[in-house]
């Protein structure tokens, strides 16, 4: 399709506790075009958000340390850039900016929006407090924020979360940043207003040209945005490929339990939902052999013999799978 | 049977062991957050450790009398018998700088355990059960707050007299208004807790509330404070016995050394500065050690490091 | 339907009212009131689940801990077997207490800190005050562990070395050590992962199976709730304003908040998502301190009629147990 925006290749992060090496990371490598959006999922604990704050460096080191991998933004390689240099300072939010779950704790309690969106604007765009005033009052316009200029004048406790939400994308949209990360951007919030908010950001990837990154727990969320998913487990990726492709084709067995998890309106009553048993594994000392193994429903003598299966090419144009078996379609 | 009984005792077993594991693992734990945070706070330890054990074995520390005055020596500088030198009337300023720690260590925690015993009880009513018996409870501290802490002490000193007993009692009276505030504070954050809820739902009564859930809770900040107010309970002591009031010379409590040694300041400065730093030592390690108390009684933060 | 008539109501609802009285001044002087819970009516049959959905702030929760006497309620009755305890004094509450239980929504918040697995649920089951060996209470507390899913190795744990779906077992676990009939489930598996969040509600249906529970289940996820619920009561600003039977509820709804809320579920059939037309909802909900007067849905409502702004319809009975709060409901 378009033109590459963000390429990751190979990325490696470990956490060096007291228990061992939490390899939260392990050679995750993907892809974001111009205009795209895209999806990360996995259960709690898989590394999905460690990987985006990887790729600008915002891992707290110690425990955490980045041990490999490129991050291509726009033909710049950002692990060649210090975490605390003024280029990386720079990639933070006119390159790359981020939307977390709990929008209270991202914004500060004791300055009001237009504070904190214009302090943010005058710093990526050098301009005056004035201007810098009327492109934030133009942001909140923007994420279709009601009465932007009383807006302004709040303080975020005066807000609803889903308002809360919006202020972050309009930052986000006030620095003219090339790629939104959302990570669980609508946990915490009603389904009327998830809905709200994965429009609104749809809608701001098609008018302000950026791109999308969503991380989320839930492939229901993202089936109707999205173009491409990427399904995590274990710190590694486990299954890629468009998103009508692995929704309605899925070939790992863990996205097929995603899939069966979510329940469906059309269900009929009475059945059973098919969860996937167990928990995420203790990213500490995990086996040779596939993360997946200990829950999963189609396991053989195969499975447990081999190392880790590598991410393989299927039929599928884009799809991809890390899984010895042949599965295909929900089960 | 026999085999319902060997579950029962594997079972019963099984809990009784990894509960003493976890005891042993949480001591670990709880030692290695303690120390591990820097030398600061090792040093600090080592001093708390020293200071308490000067105050427990002082007598067998050292051969001289803090009473036993020789004139003659008055004032003499440090010399290879008497370490720290001599004060005004001649008495070795080490050996009375050693007994003044066990006065004030006395005191300090005998008044803040008598602050801590009290004002947990009080917070805790008031926190919790709300309504008059609360507002009596926090008027009466408000009231209490509003005489001036130095005045009230001292007119209680003056008509209990000095003893250490009634000197702690008294000051531990004084130290009462802020552990009621701080306890109420934290019972309120607390009580909207699902668990206190869930607690409710289960039946459990307000006094099973109050000690099970809500008091385990604030332990650690009643902790610090406790730390903190063995460190203040010292600093009254002392400006007290400063003042000639409470404890009164001849006692070799801190005070009354700085009070006596204050007179020489000028070309003798020594009787004034042992006892001085001594004091000074004692307060900052108390409070450094309750930071660290905190955060090792804290098994969220525990679990982390 | 015949099948279902026989059953007893368990809980049976009538106008609940709950204000909150907002307060100022040096006097206390009230000057407004919070209408978290108006006028609501529902009944609940003895093994069934109820579910109650909306949006944060519309009274759910609220209606549910009244219900539980966890609140007092402002006015209303609630009969649980038929004995009214909305107003009834603590002293003969507390014959009633451990037969109503809760499960909460964050269950890391609802579980203490610094208590093991072991001695939470031990609390419990001893809190009835009947006398209690020492094997017997461990012995109960090993059958509850493990009906909820624990092993019995996890019996040592404490809270934050669980992962999100064992606390909220161990949050059922505790509950069932009361030996209840009746369980208010508030968002419980909204805290969760998707995948998680299939284990616990399979949980709920097993135990209700089980032990003959009957449920309240308070969520704004429209799909979970009609997974797991017999039936449907759709809330909005303090008011019930659409009751169904949960297989109605995708074809039948006809309040116009039902509709918008089914519209904004998401789901993971591709090619029906990929086309359908989302009705999103504009605006937020308004505070319940001033209420819109009429029905408190029609500022946002694409349907409103200016009677809808005059008075507030009354919920009644459109046939076959389905009830409707509406003046002008759309027709397909």
């Amino acid at each position: 399709m378009g033109e590459r925006l963000l390429e990751v290749k190979n990325l490696r992060t470990s956490f060096f506790t007291a228990a061992g090496e939490v390899k939260a990371v392990d050679g995750v490598s993907f892809h974001v075009d111009r205009q795209e959006i895209i999806a990360i999922v996995g259960e709690s604990g898989c590394g999905k958000s460690v990987t985006q704050m990887s790729m600008v460096k915002l891992i707290q080191s110690p425990p955490g340390k980045i041990l490999g991998g490129e991050v291509w933004l726009d033909g710049e390689n950002l692990m060649e850039y210090d975490a605390k240099s003024p280029q990386m300072q720079a990639v933070r939010g006119a390159g790359i900016a981020f939307i977390f779950q709990e929008p209270m704790t991202a914004l500060n309690p004791v300055y009001t929006v237009g504070n904190q969106l214009t302090e943010v604007i005058r710093r990526h765009k050098k301009c005056g407090r004035k201007e810098a005033w009327e492109l934030g009052v133009q942001a909140l316009r923007d994420v279709a924020i009601p009465e932007p200029e009383r807006r302004m004048e709040n303080y975020p406790f005066e807000l609803s979360g889903g308002m809360r939400q919006r202020i972050l994308i309009a930052i986000a949209v006030a620095c003219g940043s090339k790629l939104i990360v959302a990570d669980e951007p609508t946990t915490a919030l009603d389904v009327t207003i998830q809905a709200q908010v994965m429009e609104l950001l749809q809608g701001v990837v098609e008018e302000k040209k950026t791109s999308l990154i969503v991380v989320t727990h839930n492939l229901g969320l993202v089936t109707r945005h999205t173009r491409r998913i990427y399904v995590m487990y274990a710190g590694k990726i486990i299954e890629s490929g468009t998103t009508e492709e692995l929704i309605t084709r899925p070939r790992h067995p863990y996205t097929i339990g995603l899939l069966n998890s979510v329940p469906k309106l059309e269900q009929e009553k009475g059945s059973r939902l098919v969860p996937i048993e167990g928990a995420p594994p203790s990213l500490i000392g995990l086996p040779d052999a596939c993360a997946f193994l200990p829950r999963c429903p189609y396991a053989c003598d195969k499975c447990r013999s081999s190392p880790y299966p590598a991410l393989r090419r299927t039929e599928g144009e884009e799809h991809c799978v890390a899984c010895h078996l042949d599965l295909e379609g929900r089960i | 049977m026999s085999e319902i009984t060997e579950k029962e005792l594997t079972l019963d077993e099984m809990i009784a062991r990894q509960e003493k594991e976890r005891r042993r693992a949480s001591r670990r734990q709880f030692w290695r957050v303690f120390l591990g945070r820097g030398a600061l706070s090792k040093a600090c330890f080592a001093f708390l450790v020293l200071f308490a054990f000067a105050a427990v074995f002082g007598p067998l520390l050292t051969p001289y009398s803090p009473y036993e005055q020789s004139l003659a020596h008055a004032l003499e500088g440090p010399s290879a018998a008497h370490p720290l030198g001599m004060d005004g009337l001649g008495r070795d300023l080490l050996t009375r700088t050693i007994y003044g720690a066990r006065i004030s260590f006395c005191t300090g925690l005998l008044s803040s355990v008598i602050a801590l015993v009290a004002g947990s009880i009080l917070g805790l009513i008031a926190g919790y059960s709300g309504g008059f018996v609360s507002g009596l409870i926090m008027r009466s501290v408000d009231a209490q707050l509003s005489i001036p802490g130095l005045i009230l002490t001292m007119c209680l000193v003056a008509i209990f007299g000095g003893s250490i007993l009634s000197v702690s009692v008294i000051i531990g009276i004084s130290a009462l208004p802020g552990y009621v505030r701080m306890l109420y504070g934290q019972v309120l954050s607390l009580r909207e807790n699902d668990y206190v809820a869930a607690a409710e739902l289960i039946g459990q009564n307000k006094f099973e509330i109050m000690l099970k859930h809500l008091l385990p809770n604030a332990f650690p900040t009643l902790i610090v404070m406790f730390t903190g107010s063995v460190g203040s309970a010292v600093m009254i002591e002392s400006g007290l016995a400063y003042l000639g009031i409470g404890i009164t010379a001849p006692t070799p409590a801190w005070g009354t050394m700085i009070s006596e040694g204050y007179n020489y300041l000028m070309f003798k400065p020594l009787p004034a500065i042992v006892p001085g730093v001594a004091l000074m030592l004692l307060i900052i390690t108390l409070n450094i050690i309750g930071d660290g108390l905190r955060d090792a009684l804290d098994p969220r933060l525990r679990g982390k490091l | 339907m015949s099948a279902e008539g026989k059953r007893e109501p368990i809980i049976q609802v009538e106008n609940l009212k709950m204000y909150f009285p907002l307060r100022k001044g040096l006097v206390s002087k009230v000057y407004a009131q919070v209408k978290a819970v108006d006028d609501v009516s529902f009944q609940v049959r003895e093994g069934e689940t109820f579910g109650l959905v909306g949006e944060s702030g519309c009274g759910k929760t609220t209606t549910g801990k009244c219900v539980l006497r966890m609140l007092r309620p402002t006015g209303g009755r609630i009969l649980y077997r038929g004995v009214d305890i909305a107003q009834m004094p603590p002293k003969q509450f507390k014959q009633y207490r451990r037969r109503l239980q809760m499960i909460f929504q964050d269950p890391y918040g609802s579980l203490d800190p610094r208590e093991s697995v072991y001695t939470i649920v031990k609390e419990a089951v001893a809190a009835d005050r009947r006398p209690h060996s020492a094997g017997e209470l461990r012995d109960r507390v090993v059958e509850l562990i493990e009906m909820v899913g624990l092993s019995r190795e996890m019996i040592t744990r404490y809270p934050h070395e669980l992962s999100g779906g064992q606390r909220q077992r161990l949050g059922i676990a505790r509950a069932l050590a009361c030996d209840p009939e009746f369980i208010v489930c508030d968002e419980p598996v909204s805290a969760l992962d998707v995948s998680i969040q299939a284990q616990i509600i399979n949980l709920f249906e097993s135990l209700q199976e089980k032990l003959g529970l009957t449920y309240i289940f308070v969520a704004h996820d429209l799909a979970v709730v009609r997974h797991i619920a017999r039936r449907i009561g759709v809330m909005y600003l303090g008011r019930l304003v659409e009751v169904l039977d949960s297989d109605d509820l995708f074809l039948r709804s006809r309040h116009p908040y039902t509709r918008a809320l089914l519209s904004a579920v998401p789901t993971t059939d591709y090619y029906a998502e990929r086309e359908r037309r989302r009705i999103l909802l504009e605006g937020e909900v308004p505070s319940p301190i001033n209420a819109p007067p009429g029905c408190p849905f029609h500022p946002r409502c694409r349907y409103a009629t200016p009677a809808c702004s005059q008075t507030m319809p009354p919920l009644r009975d459109t046939g076959g147990g389905h009830l409707l709060a509406c003046h002008n409901p759309p027709e397909d």
